[in-house]
């Protein structure tokens, strides 16, 4: 008689070899892509390109590097988010630190 | 050691038989289990491989490129900036960059045209991605038309398709050379889209990039660390819809846990102190319900991250193709090189599979230290 436990083990014992050759399958695949991914930083220096080409829908999701602060709002500052892909985006960290603030205010001692 | 191995299978065979008596209950726990290892490794495989394979293609990118804001908005950049920056000492060389985006209303889809700095394509001819190519049903040979700036139809003779295997950089470029970008998009020749800088020591990035923006306050200089950081940030576990998907999965699995660890259903208790009854010990209740908890999680753990795994990197990631697609006709078709990161697996595990086996084995621990007549009435 079959007992319980053999097939849960004989389960698990396949859950773990489908998982050994996936990890065994991602270690080859990931050293076969060297020469593609030779290629494609070859094409990154020859065209200085900026961006992965993931979403063309709007300019500042295709050059998300590119973008300014202002593109995503393009009607008014309290506009909502117009492109689907800009809800997947979060804003990219180097835009809050490079515009320097243009303005000043002075108190008015009265 | 044979005998204690015998005592934990015949455990395991009565936790088996247990959960298999409340077939309906486990088996929907199970695969809503499963669904959420699932979705949640899906998008870690996603993002992790995504942003691997970014940080090692763009570390090809431009050292520095520097562009010009009006209102806020960037603007074509003189060509005579280029003269003023390259006398910064430490700047290298300043080369301009022309590069533009053209809508396709007939296709409803946005081009980026590229204008390469070496051998560009012949006057008349252009060299397209393969996204357009297949979208346009274009071929080398063909003749390809756009709208210029003016209004007039210029048309060019398609000399090349780039590789296909390069889809995710350049699915939508169109390369073209400088006269016929020039006459097409109609920028005038003392401007370009921006300049790309080179600098003898890297890590004068940032004190190279202070000093443009002294010496042109208009300018915005963007440096290469930036450009990798981008798509470090964009897709870190805190952005857009990956922290949707995490939360909905992280609250689904609170609400599990929660339901095992506020108590057990009066099946359960019943079937607790019948065990007692029979003569069970505690320890021994515990170490069937230290099963349970591990046989549903870890089957769900195991399950969900080899699916995961498949629909990413073999299935193409095709159940997260409609939202990435958004309102974009032009879509790169791409596998992602297979890049894993085991911690993150093992995070996923020592939030899921742990928590979920202590939140069995509590609310068992309080009935099995009961006197078993107090719980079977």
């Amino acid at each position: 008689m079959h007992r319980h436990s053999t097939h849960f083990f004989s389960c698990m014992a396949a859950l773990m070899l489908a998982a050994s050759t996936l990890c065994v399958h991602g270690l080859l695949v990931s050293q076969w892509a060297g020469p593609s991914l030779a290629q494609k930083s070859a094409l990154v220096r020859t065209l200085r390109l900026t961006d992965l080409c993931l979403f063309t829908e709007a300019s500042y999701t295709r050059h998300s590097s590119m973008a300014d602060l202002s593109t995503p709002f393009q009607d008014s500052p309290c506009a909502f988010e117009h492109f689907p892909s800009g809800s997947l985006l979060a804003p990219p960290r180097h835009l809050s630190g490079v515009h320097p603030s243009r303005m000043t205010v002075t108190k008015n001692d009265r | 050691m044979t005998g204690n191995f015998e005592r934990q299978r015949s455990i395991i065979d009565f936790t088996i038989a247990s959960l298999l008596r409340r077939k309906g209950k486990n088996g929907a726990l199970l695969v809503v289990y499963t669904l959420i290892i699932f979705l949640l490794s899906s998008v870690i495989f996603f993002t992790h491989a995504l942003k691997r394979e970014a940080a090692q293609v763009l570390q090809e990118a431009p050292e520095i490129i520097v562009q010009r804001t009006l209102t806020g908005r960037y603007q074509p950049i003189p060509l005579s900036y280029a003269a003023r920056i390259r006398e910064i000492r430490g700047v290298v060389s300043v080369r301009p960059r022309l590069w533009g985006y053209y809508y396709d209303g007939n296709f409803l889809a946005n081009y980026t045209f590229v204008i390469p700095d070496e051998f560009p394509p012949p006057v008349g001819s252009v060299i397209i991605g393969s996204g357009i190519a297949k979208l346009r049903e274009a071929s080398p040979g063909d003749i390809i038309g756009f709208t210029g700036y003016d209004g007039k139809p210029q048309s060019y003779r398609v000399k090349e398709v780039l590789a296909e295997q390069s889809q995710l950089l350049s699915a939508d470029l169109i390369l073209i050379s400088e006269s016929d970008y020039r006459a097409l998009s109609g920028i005038p020749a003392d401007l370009t889209t921006d300049l790309v800088l080179k600098v003898r020591n890297r890590k004068e990035f940032a004190t190279i990039a202070e000093k443009i923006t002294k010496l042109l306050p208009d300018t915005r200089p963007i440096i290469r660390n930036e450009i990798l950081r981008t798509y470090d940030a964009i897709f870190s576990w805190r952005s857009g819809i990956v922290i949707v998907i995490f939360s909905s999965a992280a609250l689904a699995f609170v609400i599990f846990a929660w339901d095992k660890a506020t108590g057990l259903s009066a099946e359960e208790r019943k079937e607790i102190g019948i065990l007692k009854a029979v003569g069970w010990e505690s320890s021994d209740v515990l170490l069937m319900k230290f099963w349970e908890g591990l046989v549903i999680s870890l089957s769900a753990f195991l399950l969900g991250t080899v699916l995961g795994y498949i629909h990413v990197f073999i299935g193409s990631s095709i159940l997260f193709v409609p939202v990435l697609k958004g309102w974009s006709t032009l879509y790169p078709e791409f596998k992602l090189v297979p890049f894993v990161d085991f911690g993150h697996l093992a995070a996923i595990f020592a939030l899921t599979v742990v928590p979920y086996t202590i939140t069995t084995i509590i609310p068992s621990w309080r009935v099995a230290t009961m006197d078993p007549d107090s719980v079977l009435r």
